[in-house]
């Protein structure tokens, strides 16, 4: 996982509560049995006028120009701001690929579902909580502001706007650890295999039955 | 020891170790598996050099994408899709290489995740079971706490058995009194939903409790907790009584002899202490449920048959108003509207929240007590898709395959099918369904399609009507 520390990006809205990951990225990119390339397909049903197929090349399909990402002034955005509840519904980490593949490390909303807010740190996006009035404020700011950007500090745990205006956020300080020094979380878990093993003992004494001698059913 | 949830139970029997910041590092006694979001999974042990920890915890079959016709499904090699085909071959390679055991498309114990463990006794009070599935809630109708995950941690469990996670909140939520004949635990997860809302759970562990629960059977505690996710709650919760026990007796993944009385002695534990302290209590009263039907876009947005569809001009919040507006716009519907004028043009019946034997019987029901009950001639496709070969051999056996067969119904073979749409099996732009799954999300069903999520019994009066129907009437 990529190191994340700082990131000054300009800043792309999408003024919609409970945004689902099948909107996100469509079931039929699921099929894909990678874990890149998923970018051209965020959104892909809001952001084209067509429909999408995995593998397809998407410069040449009819794009939405009402849809917010399409339109000039939010190209080359890391920053998603969006509403309460981002990320609800299927657990599928493609839609965290497929933002960070579009480009996107710090997503801004006033709550995100609880498995899509897991599966961001696990790929090294950064979601940010904040009051759902700071949110309201930040998208009255950009709207009549081409080239909005937001410096995020991760470290000190703070947004700058444009007018000079720091908003702190909070974050788990396990999950800060991680995303500042793109650490494998598989393998501090295999750090503890003693301590795994030894809880294992205490199972199999307990629950035998979930430690057959052999595979049953199968 | 103070009086503790069945939550903190399940959670504190599987904390292997207290990590720093309030993260504990938990256990996961139950793995399962299917193609679409495990690829990269094991990709990632592969270019690791890792192994899975222990692969007899892990039970694994294709579901999301497989089609659900018997011609494609003879051998792999027929599945259409190319894309299909390689991610269900991809999964039989990992299995293989891993030693994970895997029910093929051509064994009889193949179906949706969440219908195959409980099936098998996979799934059990007590256990931690994870997928890489949001509707991995499923199971907690059996006292296990179980939730989704993403594919990151579908590595991190197969590599490892453990989780770091960080613990959320108990929420009991009530529901006294008894549901009126024709309304299920479906319409009661969805009135339930509707009142707390898509986000209403987030950050929750919901436990299912009170007199209406007690009666549930065991299936339609899976649809109760299946949808807990529906309500932002990762984990829907029911704790062990006599169906639980009952359901598990004999079950081929399960305890032996040897270890059954044991077994239920532990698992009669697996409920919350009296007076057991819950961070938010919600009351419903089953007796005032009615039979449910969503109007727009998330599964929120419900109401009863007897109702209209709703106005945004009357929604106060305008964020909300905006997300109706644009709801309504999509499914194409007036505000005002009566619920039971809303034609339809197809109808689904299975998925893991309604593909269970006993949403097969109640829908079969609706249609043998409607004499020469056929599917209306408006409606251009109904389809009831068994949750597992195993439902599947059970229907045939009580002869329901016949009465779907009969009312022109097509039947098929298990998966996920049209809940999701990655098969073969999904609406076209503008489609509007009675469906018995879970999400009504936009294009979930397919791209432009447009969902109406009901009851097994409401789905099949809303076939022979060509519009939804009042089942009590």
């Amino acid at each position: 996982m990529q190191k994340f520390t700082h990131i000054a990006s300009v800043v792309a809205p999408l003024d919609r509560a409970n945004v689902d990951t099948d909107a996100i990225i469509p079931k039929q990119f699921m099929k894909s049995i990678e874990r890149t390339g998923f970018g051209a397909n965020l959104f892909d049903e809001w952001r084209y006028l067509d429909q999408g197929e995995l593998g397809q090349d998407c410069s040449q399909r009819p794009r939405n120009p009402e849809f917010p990402l399409n339109q000039p002034r939010y190209q080359r955005a890391q920053i998603l701001l969006t509403r309460a509840n981002f990320g609800c519904g299927s657990s599928r980490e493609h839609a965290v690929w497929a933002l960070y593949d579009a480009g996107f490390r710090v997503l801004i909303a006033p709550s995100f579902a609880d498995i899509f807010h897991a599966n961001c740190f696990k790929c090294g996006i950064l979601p940010i909580v904040l009051a759902p009035d700071t949110v309201d404020g930040l998208f009255q700011e950009l709207a009549p502001t081409p080239g909005y950007t937001l410096e995020i500090d991760l470290p000190a745990q703070r947004i700058v706007t444009p007018k000079g205006t720091v908003i702190a956020f909070q974050i788990d300080p396990f999950r800060k650890h991680c995303l500042l020094n793109g650490l494998d979380d598989i393998a501090l878990t295999l750090n503890d295999a003693d301590a795994i093993h030894a809880y294992e003992a205490r199972r199999r004494e307990r629950e035998p039955w979930l430690f057959p001698a052999r595979r049953t059913g199968g | 020891m103070s009086a503790r949830t069945l939550f903190d139970k399940l959670w504190e029997s599987h904390v292997v170790k207290e990590l720093p910041d309030g993260v504990s590092l938990l256990y996961i006694d139950r793995h399962l598996v299917y193609e679409a979001t495990s690829p990269q999974a094991f990709a990632g042990l592969r270019s690791a050099r890792r192994k899975v920890w222990r692969p007899e915890t892990v039970l694994a079959t294709a579901d999301h994408t497989v089609p659900t016709t018997t011609a494609e499904r003879s051998a792999p090699v027929s599945i259409a899709d190319p894309l299909a085909r390689i991610q269900i071959a991809q999964l039989s390679r990992n299995c293989g290489e891993f030693g994970v055991t895997e029910f093929s498309l051509s064994d009889p114990r193949q179906g949706i995740i969440h219908v195959i463990g409980p099936e098998q006794g996979a799934t059990l009070p007590g256990m931690t079971v994870i997928a890489g599935d949001s509707h991995t809630s499923t199971h907690g109708a059996f006292a296990a706490l179980a939730f989704g995950v993403g594919t990151s941690d579908v590595e991190h469990v197969l590599a490892t058995q453990c989780l770091p996670m960080r613990k959320p909140q108990p929420m009991l939520v009530q529901v006294d009194g008894a549901l009126a004949p024709g309304v299920s635990a479906k319409d009661l997860i969805l009135a339930i939903i509707g009142k707390l809302g898509t986000a209403g759970g987030t950050g929750h562990a919901i436990e299912f409790a009170g007199s209406a629960i007690s009666a549930l059977s065991m299936e339609g505690r899976m649809t109760l907790c299946n949808m807990a996710i529906e309500a932002g709650a990762r984990v829907g919760l029911v704790a062990v009584d006599e169906h639980t026990i009952a359901y598990l007796k004999d079950r081929p993944f399960g305890p032996g002899p040897e270890h059954w009385d044991g077994a239920v002695a532990y698992w009669r534990t697996l409920t919350s202490d009296p007076g057991a302290p819950f961070s938010r209590v919600v009351r419903f009263d089953a007796a005032q449920v009615r039979p449910m039907v969503t109007w727009g876009t998330s599964p929120e947005m419900v109401v009863s048959i007897e109702d209209q569809v709703p106005d945004p001009a009357q929604e106060p919040d305008p964020v909300r108003a905006s997300g109706m507006e644009r709801a309504l716009a999509y499914m194409g519907l007036q505000p005002g509207t009566r619920i039971a004028d809303i034609a339809l043009d197809k109808v689904f019946i299975g998925s893991c929240t309604n593909g269970r034997i006993e949403d097969l019987r109640v829908a079969a029901d609706v249609l043998r007590r409607t004499p020469g009950a056929r599917v209306a001639p408006t409606i251009r496709q109904a389809l009831v898709v068994p949750g597992s070969g195993l439902v599947k051999a059970q229907a045939e056996a009580e002869g329901l395959h016949q009465v779907f067969l009969d009312a022109g119904f097509e039947w098929r073979a298990p998966g996920c099918s049209m809940c999701v749409g990655m098969n073969a099996d999904r609406l076209a732009p503008g489609e509007r369904c009675a469906s018995t799954s879970n999400r009504n999300f936009e294009g979930r069903q397919g791209a432009q399609g447009r969902t109406h999520l009901v009851s097994p019994a409401m789905a099949a009066a809303a076939a022979i009507a060509g519009h939804f129907r009042d089942i009590r009437s």
